[in-house]
């Protein structure tokens, strides 16, 4: 018998970017890796841990708490030839450098007329659940998916966490990568040959024929499990991850809703001028006699985030609360 | 020093290129053809002339929403500068970015940055980039002493000392910030002494005097090509003209803007190259006839171009492949 299974190894989310890295620095010299506590330390959430051994201190580049100058830097670096992968610790501290994004960054190409490119990935982690209260539990990734210029891309599985970077590296413009910092740990099966993966398409992560769960990122793992529970109820739910806030795959989104009539969004972002909204105004827009029944949002609660565990996890989607959005839809 | 009557001749070439193109844009903005702001450069024309001099093609450089100096100093062409202003096809961005935005990648020219002290990053990086591809040019960024109270400042400072990296610090100190003395700005006004708080080494220069400028730029610029890090240079200059085209001016007296067009950096040099006998008054009467004619066919060169057909509105966002959200 040749049935060939490919073989596959069990990783973690965090090992599987950190292979992404290892990658993209052996396949090309024009890659580096720059931010605070990068080299030395390992890598806040290990991501980078063992690269500097690897790959010296030119390329595992530890920086000084300098969000702007760096963020800055590798935009510089970005518009001279190299692909900098700049890691900015979290989305918390990337308002210290946003006018780089969005001032320099964003805008270069356009500004310019279209003389420049800026091959840049900024990577940072994001998303609250650990009790790390309102300054350290933002998620950003909605209002950095507000600007013309620049990419945003949400890995939310291990396939995604390994192929991203690459693919996000070889984009001319400038593309900024939200991990989950809840991901890091997330353990799975990844075929050992992955590799690159398009960074233009939502995916099904699983399909159905009731409603439509449309999610990324840190949500995803707790929309799936929302999924499995209304399937023991007979509900048939879809699962669509966007994988990619900027630009959106709304061809993927209205082809499930064509499908269901149906629809919750579930965003870590605070519920006003969320991406949610952004989704629900297009269905608006593109789709509104497809709808059976009015869109449900599973938001972030418009408060900063609590430092106490129950008023943390009451603040942020839940399967439980993803649940009941989805019953209401349905009923 | 000394110079030949050849580099004579262009230093004052460069400067009158500048005046008479910025007195050119003033009228044209009075007469609502350039809008949006407009920075005008007038009385810092040694500063750019005289740095130009010491780069060469192979550098980068940076600048600020002030330069249309640099810009044309650079080698833009006035014509390419002048469309722009207006938003013309034909402009040095294509009409996308106006006054403060001019860019040219062959010239290696990076704008053109409006946000005080954004393009000290960018430079630290590119220069970062230059070491790691160990390519010889280094990165030239002009800024005005405003940009000293931003952190930004300060963090590409530390960073371009740190890392030793090839780049140029140009201050540009005219004194104000819009309306703000920089004694009113910073509890310490000498600058020289802010980049050697990070070990960088730095000058402070006659920016009024474009031989000063460019024997002290060609020596910062020695400085880095050795490979000794990054330079910083103060240029004590002035701006005649206001800020902006809406500004009243309330902030400074007549008496002290007089005072330092007695000053001027292009009659200062004239008087002195006629009386050293590096120029005669008949080649400065030819140089303005000569930037008269440029600025003239800059001008019609502006009117006559075209306007962007609204349909690509959206163009030159992202590259071709993620254009179509
Ligand atoms: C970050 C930022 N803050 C404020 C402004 C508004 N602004 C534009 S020019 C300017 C003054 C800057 O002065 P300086 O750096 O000395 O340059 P100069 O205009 O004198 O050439 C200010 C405050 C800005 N463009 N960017
Ligand atoms: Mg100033």
């Amino acid at each position: 018998m040749n049935a060939v299974t490919a073989p596959v190894v069990t990783t973690t989310y965090r090992e599987a970017l950190r292979m992404a890295l290892r990658e993209a620095l052996q396949r090309d010299p024009r890659v580096f890796l720059m931010g605070e506590d990068v080299g030395r330390y390992g890598g806040t959430y290990a991501v980078s841990k063992g690269l500097l051994e690897e790959f010296g201190e030119e390329r595992i580049r530890d920086t000084p708490l300098s969000e702007s100058a760096f963020v800055g830097a590798g935009i510089g670096a970005a518009l001279n030839g190299m692909l900098p992968v700049v890691e900015v610790m979290t989305c918390n501290f990337s308002l210290l450098a946003l006018d780089q994004i969005l001032n320099n960054a964003a805008t270069l190409r356009h500004m310019s007329g279209g003389q420049f490119n800026i091959p840049l990935v900024i990577r940072m982690a994001t998303g609250a659940g650990r009790q790390l209260a309102a300054q350290h539990s933002h998620s950003f990734e909605g209002w950095y998916a507000h600007i013309p210029g620049i990419r945003v891309v949400t890995p939310a599985t291990l396939e995604d966490a390994r192929g991203m970077l690459w693919t996000a590296l070889m984009d001319p413009d400038p593309v900024i990568m939200f991990e989950n910092a809840l991901l890091y740990n997330l353990e799975g099966e990844l075929a050992a040959d992955a590799g690159a993966v398009d960074i233009d398409r939502a995916a099904v992560r699983r399909a159905g024929s009731d409603l439509t769960l449309v999610t990324y990122g840190g949500s995803l793992p707790k929309t799936l499990q929302a999924a499995e529970r209304l399937a023991a109820q007979n509900i048939s739910a879809e699962v669509i991850d966007l994988r990619t806030l900027r630009p959106l795959d709304m061809t993927t989104v209205l082809a499930s809703l064509a499908k269901t009539h149906r629809m919750v969004i579930i965003d870590e972002g605070w519920k006003s001028g969320s991406l949610a909204a952004e989704i629900m105004a297009r269905v608006m827009e593109q789709a509104f006699y497809e709808l059976d029944a009015p869109i449900e949002r599973v938001c972030s609660a418009e408060v900063p985030i609590p430092y106490a565990r129950h008023l943390e996890q009451a603040a942020i989607p839940q399967v439980e609360t993803i649940l009941a959005a989805a019953l209401r839809t349905v009923k | 020093m000394t110079p030949d009557p050849m580099l004579a001749r262009n230093l004052l070439h460069q400067m009158v290129r500048i005046r008479r193109f910025e007195e050119k844009s003033a009228e044209l903005y009075s007469a609502g053809k350039i809008r949006g702001f407009l920075h005008l450069y007038i009385g810092e024309e040694a500063v750019a002339v005289g740095v130009m001099q010491a780069l060469q093609p192979q550098d980068a450089v940076f600048a600020t929403y002030r330069e249309h100096g640099h810009a044309l100093a650079r080698g833009l062409s006035a014509g390419a500068i002048m469309a722009e202003m207006y938003g013309k096809v034909e402009g040095c961005s294509h009409g996308r970015g106006g006054s403060m935005h001019l860019f040219d990648a062959a010239a290696k020219f990076y704008g053109g940055n409006a946000i005080v002290g954004g393009g000290l990053p960018l430079t630290v990086g590119y220069a970062l980039a230059q070491k790691m591809q160990q390519r010889s040019g280094l990165a030239a960024c002009f800024f005005g002493e405003g940009a000293i109270a931003e952190g930004e400042f300060h963090e590409s400072m530390n960073l371009a000392a740190l890392w030793n990296v090839p780049a140029l610090f140009l201050c540009e100190n005219n004194l104000y910030a819009m309306g703000t003395a920089l004694e009113r700005s910073e509890a310490d006004t000498n600058l020289v002494e802010k980049a050697a708080s990070y070990r960088m080494a730095g000058k402070s220069v006659d920016g009024m005097d474009v031989l000063a400028v460019v024997e002290a730029a060609q020596q910062a610029v020695q400085f880095v090509r050795a490979g000794n890090g990054p330079y910083f240079l103060e240029f004590r200059t002035y701006r005649f003209r206001a800020h902006s085209m809406f500004d009243p001016e309330l902030y400074r007296s007549k008496a002290e803007v007089e005072r330092w067009k007695q000053r001027c950096p292009i009659a200062g040099f004239s008087a002195r190259a006629i009386s050293e006998g590096w120029l005669t008054s008949e080649t400065i009467a030819a140089i303005e006839t000569e930037v008269a004619r440029e600025i003239a066919q800059a001008v019609e060169f502006a009117e006559a171009g075209t306007w962007e057909p609204v349909e690509t509105l959206t163009r030159d966002v992202y590259t071709a492949r993620t254009q179509t959200e």
